[in-house]
């Protein structure tokens, strides 16, 4: 069956984030001047606008920001999967990510401790998640 | 060089008009813009070919809409379809009035999201999240309100709070879309869409158009109607992060907070001097999220705040008296600025506040503004 939902744009900055998805590795765009770090990537640091920025791999730790509870389909491809769970995560570097909570409990707190699983969803695309810890 | 505050009361809105709203798919936007524009003209009996300003927001062309009007103005903008261009246009409108670039300023926002079927997700709005299924603005302010809920303990009942006063008030509104009435119990039983949010948190999608009228005081006096003041503003902007859209980790609290203080210090007025408030409810929980900003009750404290009915009209503060975006008509903030207007002139009829002296307009949003009217 062909993977029906949506794929990842990619473009010249982010390839190295989704090839090392793959790998089992969650990178973060890191600036060697000062050492900021983020998701998505940018052409030039944002604190500091040096342009080389590199990746470092990332722990995969954070805290659990906030969640939803998607009741509808924007894309066809989720239709069977309602309600899907979305959440915020601050990863322990610092940046805020979006993913999705396999964890499907009502149970949940902010704050919560959660740690990144690689879920390979298709043959060519692996998505970062989060569970509990 | 002006400092800002010398701005106050400088500028007056003498005309506004809109379309009817709901589901017209047998007019386009320069259509629906162009009758707004009438009303607008006959409201304040100005000659439309005065007008030497135009501003379009979410009309494909402003060149189309000048053939459209029959007006060649000296000052012309275009400004994206996002709900916050209301506030920003307003702002550089009155800007350009001040500084001599234009005289008399038509502002036009035109929408045909019902007839068009419009989404605002998925694919017609592209995002790093899509993958993991994050999407639309709705999403984004669910988010924020759960962590609003964590946080501060703010219930999905206080939540309905604000729903059910703006419904209220578009059923005193001949003129909006939702006219029956909601209970907490209708909210809390609504289909969910993204939960914690359900239907009733969320705003219409609708046809429709306005016009604003812009000129200077002075010049203000030679129309129909008493001129209303733009008395303050205050503006800002929020730009990360912005590829989770529509979203802020502090629910804009630093941002209508300067905003808010901008604009009460440039009209020389506080929240307390607020007769109503025409705050942009793209989402329930955005009105929380403003009360808290602009000082109408603490940080955290927005949902006691709201508890019993304290939005509608002869509460303790209304808020959006023509029934908002949730109710009346999805106009991204156009039309919010309209109500302020008709509220300072008294022609709100069975919503009418007595004694309306100062409006208070916000949007709390990636470009946070607050625009203060009073009568002039």
């Amino acid at each position: 069956m062909t993977y029906n939902k949506p794929l990842p744009r990619l473009d010249t900055l982010n390839k190295p984030f989704w090839a090392a998805a793959k790998e089992g590795k969650l990178l973060l765009q890191h600036c060697p001047s000062c050492g900021d770090t983020r998701f998505p990537p940018g052409p030039v640091c944002p604190k500091c606008l040096a342009g080389d920025q590199d990746w470092i791999e990332a722990s995969g730790k954070g805290t659990l920001e906030s969640w939803i509870d998607m009741h509808r389909a924007y894309w066809d491809g989720f239709k069977d999967d309602l309600p899907y769970r979305v959440c915020l995560v601050r990863l322990e570097e610092g940046p805020v990510v979006v993913s999705n909570l396999t964890d499907k409990t009502e149970n949940l707190r902010m704050g919560a401790p959660v740690k990144v699983m690689f879920d390979a969803v298709s043959e060519d695309l692996t998505l970062p998640k989060f569970s509990l810890v | 060089m002006y400092d800002l505050n010398e701005l106050k009361d400088k500028i007056a809105v003498i005309g506004v008009g809109n379309t009817k709203y709901g589901n017209f798919p047998e007019i386009d936007d320069y259509g629906l813009a162009a009758h707004a524009f009438r009303n607008a003209v006959n409201d304040c009996g100005i000659d439309k070919n005065k007008v030497d300003g135009l501003l379009v927001s979410r009309i494909p062309y402003y060149a189309r809409m000048g053939e459209v009007l029959g007006i060649n103005p000296r000052w012309t903008i275009t400004l994206p379809g996002h709900g916050r261009m209301s506030g920003m246009g307003i702002i550089e409108a009155a800007a350009a009035i001040a500084s001599g670039q234009c005289d008399y300023a038509a502002l036009l926002y035109a929408n045909i999201g019902r007839s068009r079927r419009v989404n605002y997700g998925g694919d017609e709005s592209p995002g790093t999240w899509d993958p993991w299924g994050f999407t639309s603005p709705g999403a984004a302010h669910a988010m924020a309100f759960r962590r609003h809920m964590e946080m501060y303990g703010t219930t999905t009942r206080q939540l309905a709070e604000v729903s059910v006063s703006i419904r209220y008030h578009a059923c005193l509104n001949p003129d909006a879309v939702m006219r029956n009435p909601i209970t907490i119990e209708d909210h809390e039983s609504a289909r969910f869409i993204t939960a914690p949010l359900r239907l009733l948190d969320y705003c219409l999608i609708n046809d429709g158009a306005v016009c604003l009228i812009l000129t200077s005081k002075e010049r203000a006096k030679d129309f129909a109607k008493p001129p209303v003041l733009i008395s303050g503003w205050g503006a800002q902007d929020t730009y990360s992060p912005s590829s989770i859209a529509n979203f802020d980790m502090d629910f804009w609290y630093p941002a209508i907070s300067a905003a808010g203080k901008q604009a009460y210090e440039m009209a020389g007025v506080t929240h307390k001097d607020v007769d109503a408030l025409m705050c942009y409810d793209n989402f329930s929980p955005t009105v929380l999220f403003s009360l808290e900003g602009l000082g109408f009750c603490g940080q955290g404290e927005s949902g006691a705040f709201v508890e019993d009915g304290a939005l509608s009209l002869g509460g303790r503060l209304p808020v959006n008296t023509d029934g908002g975006h949730l109710s009346n008509s999805y106009m991204q903030g156009w039309a919010l600025n309209v109500e302020a207007v008709r509220q300072l002139r008294g022609e709100c009829g069975a919503r009418q506040i007595p004694d309306c002296e100062v409006v208070q307009y916000v949007q709390s949003t990636p470009c946070t503004r607050s625009i203060i009217y009073t009568r002039g």
